[in-house]
């Protein structure tokens, strides 16, 4: 018995050998993720770009990630580990990782870390960011057109300015078709919970909208819409396949793309901190197919989309805010670090900030 | 047809009261393997990174100290409750408002620096998570309203004013809008013991002196007494004169304070400012832990480092093997099983027997009350 | 006329889960055991429906799936408690977690996969009625077993005699025993039906709430149904009243903030939990009542003395 423990033991010391030995050759990629890889929205579309980059840059690189880490100190401890382990760059992919990610990168000044869609940079920390509010502009003229009692029903988690920035390009968008359009908005105070957004959803279509628009990460919303035989939009991934019938188009993240890139500069030895804010021309945001429509707003959207890559800005002027005082004058264009901040809505907005 | 049938010992066994956790550890350890065994994962290679990678470095031994001094604090409190017979199952709850109540002061007052800012923060964080564990004890004195529901409900309210007071009123001006209050100032930050070391902060001694001195409060005074007379049979307390409603009020309150200053360290330590969220569940995992620790105080302290273990763990093999973050999740409930089946050894014989046998005339004897925390 | 009906349809959906898994736990409390386990049952129960119905084609295959489920591991709590006669609290606890990470890693495979939804009942002619048409012969099939649900059960705890001695066991498990009650094997039979119940309320999270698979779908709804059964005093009739009253809170702080009411939304999601704190306390102001109902030796272990 002894000496069978022994020479298991000694396997296992093998294998392990075996494996960091392998590791030395490879570059370690590593990302923390706060929800569940499983959530089929915000992380799980994360992990697809990991995945992408264990596709296209194969042997040369070892992925690992940790998914559900709460933000607090877990979150520290998550980043040292991996900057420990030898991971030699390192994404956190949630704003709540800024600060952790800070502390962690002074202390390990050789590995190179990013932070998604926070404003904090480094000597070895670059951030990066999608424009998804670009895409929801597009929304919002696509549901001004198909919405006939024009009026939306808007699902939200957390008033963050990433959503307020939604809910207004949303409205811009909307507003450029039918002046008069109007989004009831529903706070479930929540990312991901099936059930809340499944009843918020029939919540507003019973209050008279007929189009579903979401800033949570289930496909609930969606199912709903389809059984009522009504229509909605999809949320980080495509999701036709929840619902054939009633989903119009879907703001997709890819991260692939992105990760790819980086992960390249860092075996290149090329990787400098950065700071991007990626969107439709870069490819890190996506509609996914237009369906459920007529061709003339599809040709619609296909042409917003277009202008958009072609550098134009959904947050250009005249745009008023709320309460009528002037924002943005004719022509101008928001810049970024207004955006990032954004803690007003535009005008034609049914709903008060929470403060 | 067989089946298990328990028989009284006449007294506690000292030879399973030692054994059994080891035994349950034991048992762990090869419904672990099978678990490791069934994903394709070679077990002595998870368990080495599972349970021997994390205390073999130093800067995990701090990670360690970080995450089981909440656990400790927590459960050394609710300890006394379950030994009163008092199910408090809110401290999450209490934590946070523990954490609300003591960063009260570097978010209102942010200007407000000196030695004196770190005792008032941890004082008010205990009076927060007191005042709210206050609730509960009110209405089950007051009303008779069930204390496992009422502490559970208001975990939920406490987690939904925290949102809105970081979302809102305490908001940093100058956070480009995200929910946090400013970063504390470095009087009102716990300081870390090592630091050159690790990050270990000073909520791992408040737990270590917390542990000793409810410790010695239960095993040595007279309220020590009271509580598990009270806890074992209200009906004989009354008869010594104990008050059963002061006694509610004494478990919450104590469990409520020490689940408060948790909150508050935590915060102020580890983290350094109010978020949405500032606590991954303690509140419920150290339930876990006062169980794992048979309620003992003592014991609680070895429990809450075992289940930190698991966390670290946890995320070493997630890391190391790509197991998912479940496995943790399930190892912390096949743990606590184990560990409940044992410690039944330690009052009973378990025997097999046939079925046909079990049919003897039933004697009237009052059925021991297990209810009494052992 | 129609909102209205939408309104009370969304209701029952989501008042449907709970009042399933309650009943289940009212039967488990009067034969005086407490199980804190109902939402790992429930998500145990949650992902073999999914996954029965998504492997199989067969919504009604996976409603069985997540019944067998949640009795299978309602087991491992009987052993433990009444075998073994641990600590209920703590065994009910850690039921839960087990049951969090089991349905996690058992549901890798299911997540972003859209998954079989069971059929509104339809009869011709009736469903079409207007207004109670949709509401009395349109729903799901679950809605339905779990109205006949509550009914059998008051009528099996009131009516029946097996019911009266569940409830005598409850009362006091030594005098049950003295009478030659097998104490043990009625409650093994009442927890492993408190499982299925919760299994089933999981089922319909995952074929009728929202067809799909993700983890932690129950998002609190087992601890919920726990709340129910004090809140009802242990009475069949009140679980219904209160699993409604509940679900209408829920849905109600939904469309006031579609309407437009300003005040915060945290404020109006915890309301569901404060209006259920005052109505525990409401309850059990009424000492008497409240007295005569509980189960008097709930939560406490029995082991029989031979």
């Amino acid at each position: 018995m002894k000496r069978l423990l022994i020479a298991l033991m000694t396997t296992a010391a093998a294998m392990s050998l075996a494996a960091s030995a392998q590791a030395a050759d490879k570059l370690k990629a590593c990302w923390v993720y706060t929800g569940p890889i499983g959530d089929f929205g915000y992380s799980y579309q994360h992990d697809q770009g990991r995945l992408d980059v264990e596709k296209a840059l194969g042997d040369k690189v070892e992925t690992a990630y940790l998914e559900n880490v709460s933000e607090g100190p877990d979150a520290d401890r998550a980043f040292e580990r991996l900057a420990r382990e030898g991971c030699k760059i390192i994404f956190g992919t949630s704003f709540g990782f800024m600060d952790p990610e800070v502390k962690v990168a002074k202390k390990f000044p050789k590995v190179m870390f990013e932070h998604a869609t926070g404003y904090k940079t480094g000597d070895n920390l670059g951030i990066y960011n999608a424009r998804f509010y670009e895409g929801r502009y597009i929304l919002g003229q696509i549901a001004a057109k198909e919405s006939k009692a024009g009026v939306a029903g808007y699902i939200v988690s957390f008033p963050i300015p990433e959503v307020v920035m939604g809910i207004n390009s949303f409205m811009l968008g909307a507003q450029s078709i039918n002046p008069n359009f109007k989004a009831k908005i529903v706070w479930v105070n929540s990312w991901f919970d099936p059930g809340k957004e499944a009843d918020a959803a029939k919540a507003l279509f019973d209050q008279g909208a007929d189009i579903i628009v979401q800033h949570t990460d289930s496909t609930a919303a969606l199912q709903v819409a389809e059984e009522r035989k009504l229509k909605g939009f999809g949320q980080s991934s495509d999701m036709i396949k929840f619902a054939p019938k009633a989903q119009l188009t879907s703001i997709v993240d890819d991260w692939g793309p992105y990760y790819i890139s980086r992960v390249q500069a860092a075996l290149d030895g090329t990787w400098k901190p950065d700071n991007v804010w990626l969107g439709i021309k870069d490819g890190a945001v996506k509609m996914s197919a237009y369906t459920n429509m007529p061709d003339d707003v599809k040709a619609m959207a296909q042409a917003t989309e277009k202008k958009i890559v072609e550098g134009w800005n959904p947050f250009t002027g005249p745009v008023a805010k709320q309460d009528g005082t002037p924002w943005l004058k004719d022509g101008e264009v928001a810049d970024d670090g207004a955006l990032l901040g954004m803690n007003f809505y535009v005008k034609g907005v049914d709903d008060k900030l929470p403060q | 047809m067989m089946r298990l049938e328990l028989v009284k010992r006449p007294q506690r066994s000292m030879l399973f009261s030692a054994l059994s956790p080891f035994i349950a550890f034991g048992l762990t350890i090869i419904a672990g393997a099978i678990l490791f065994a069934l994903l394709g994962v070679n077990p002595l290679n998870a368990f080495r990174i599972y349970f021997i990678e994390p205390v073999s470095q130093v800067w995990q031994l701090h990670e360690l100290a970080i995450k089981a001094a909440p656990l400790i604090l927590i459960a050394v409190g609710l300890s006394v409750c379950y030994k009163a017979n008092v199910w408090n199952i809110g401290a999450e709850g209490q934590f946070i408002l523990g954490g609300i109540f003591g960063s009260a002061i570097p978010v209102l007052f942010p200007g407000f620096e000196g030695p004196l800012v770190l005792p008032l923060m941890l004082l008010f964080g205990m009076v927060g998570g007191a005042a709210y564990a206050a609730i509960p004890a009110l209405l089950k004195t007051r009303f008779g309203t069930n204390e496992i529901l009422t502490s559970l409900m208001l975990v939920y309210v406490a987690q939904f004013f925290l949102d809105w007071l970081v979302r809102g009123p305490w908001r940093d001006p100058q956070g480009h809008g995200f929910p946090q209050t400013i970063q504390f100032n470095d009087s009102a930050v716990l300081p870390e013991l090592m630091p050159d070391a690790g990050r270990a902060n000073w909520g791992f001694v408040f737990a270590l002196i917390a542990a000793v001195l409810v410790w010695l409060l239960m095993s040595r005074l007279l309220k020590g007494f009271e509580v598990r007379v009270l806890g074992s049979s209200p009906r004989a307390g009354r008869f010594a004169g104990f008050g059963l409603n002061r006694m509610v009020f004494f478990a919450f309150l104590l469990s409520g304070a020490l689940a408060g200053l948790a909150g508050i360290s935590e915060v102020s330590g580890a983290i350094g400012q109010l978020q949405p969220v500032i606590s991954p569940g303690y509140g419920f995992t150290a339930i876990i832990v006062a169980f794992l620790g048979r309620l003992n105080p003592l014991g609680i302290v070895a429990a809450g480092l075992v289940l930190a273990l698991t966390y670290l763990g946890g995320e070493a093999v997630q890391s190391a093997l790509g197991i998912s973050d479940k496995v943790a999740r399930v190892f912390q409930g096949m743990l606590l099983f184990f560990v409940l089946g044992c410690d039944t050894l330690i009052h009973y014989r378990i025997r097999l027997v046939g079925m046909a046998l079990t049919k003897g005339a039933a004697k009237l004897e009052a059925a021991p009350k297990l209810k009494e925390a052992r | 006329m129609d909102i209205t009906v939408n309104i009370l349809l969304t209701i029952a959906t989501a008042a449907t889960p709970l009042l399933i898994a309650a009943i289940g736990e009212l039967v488990v409390e009067r034969s005086g055991v407490l199980n804190l386990g109902v939402e790992g049952m429930m998500i145990m129960g949650a992902v073999a429906g999914f996954g029965a119905g998504y492997l199989t084609g067969s919504p009604w295959i996976g409603l069985l799936a997540a019944i067998a489920m949640g009795a299978v591991f309602s087991l491992l709590f009987a052993v433990m408690t009444l075998s073994l006669a641990t600590n209920q609290v703590a065994t009910g606890l850690s039921l839960t977690l087990l049951g969090l990470g089991l349905s996690g890693m058992m549901g890798t495979g299911f997540v972003g996969q859209p998954g079989e939804k069971l059929p509104n009942l339809y009869i011709p002619v009736l469903t079409e009625i207007p207004v109670v048409g949709k509401l009395l012969f349109g729903q799901d099939p679950i809605f339905y077993i779990s109205i006949a649900l509550t009914a059998a059960v008051m009528w099996f705890l009131f009516k029946t005699r097996t019911g009266l001695t569940l409830r005598s066991i409850g009362d006091s498990h030594t005098s049950a025993h003295a009478l030659g009650i097998k104490v043990i094997r009625y409650r093994y039979l009442a927890v492993m039906f408190g499982g299925a119940c919760a299994g089933l309320a999981g089922g319909h999270l995952s074929l009728v709430y929202t067809p799909q698979w993700v983890e932690n779908m129950s998002a609190g709804r087992g601890w919920i149904a726990l709340a129910l059964v004090v809140f009802a005093s242990w009475r069949p009739w009140r679980v219904l009243a209160g699993a409604y009253i509940f679900g209408a809170v829920w849905i109600g702080q939904l469309h006031a903030q579609a309407f437009g009411i300003p005040v915060p939304s945290q404020l109006l999601s915890s309301l569901p939990y404060l209006a259920t704190i005052v109505v525990l306390v409401l309850i059990s102001r009424n000492k008497r009542l409240t007295m005569m109902n509980t189960p008097a030796s709930l939560g406490q272990p029995f082991v029989p003395d031979r």
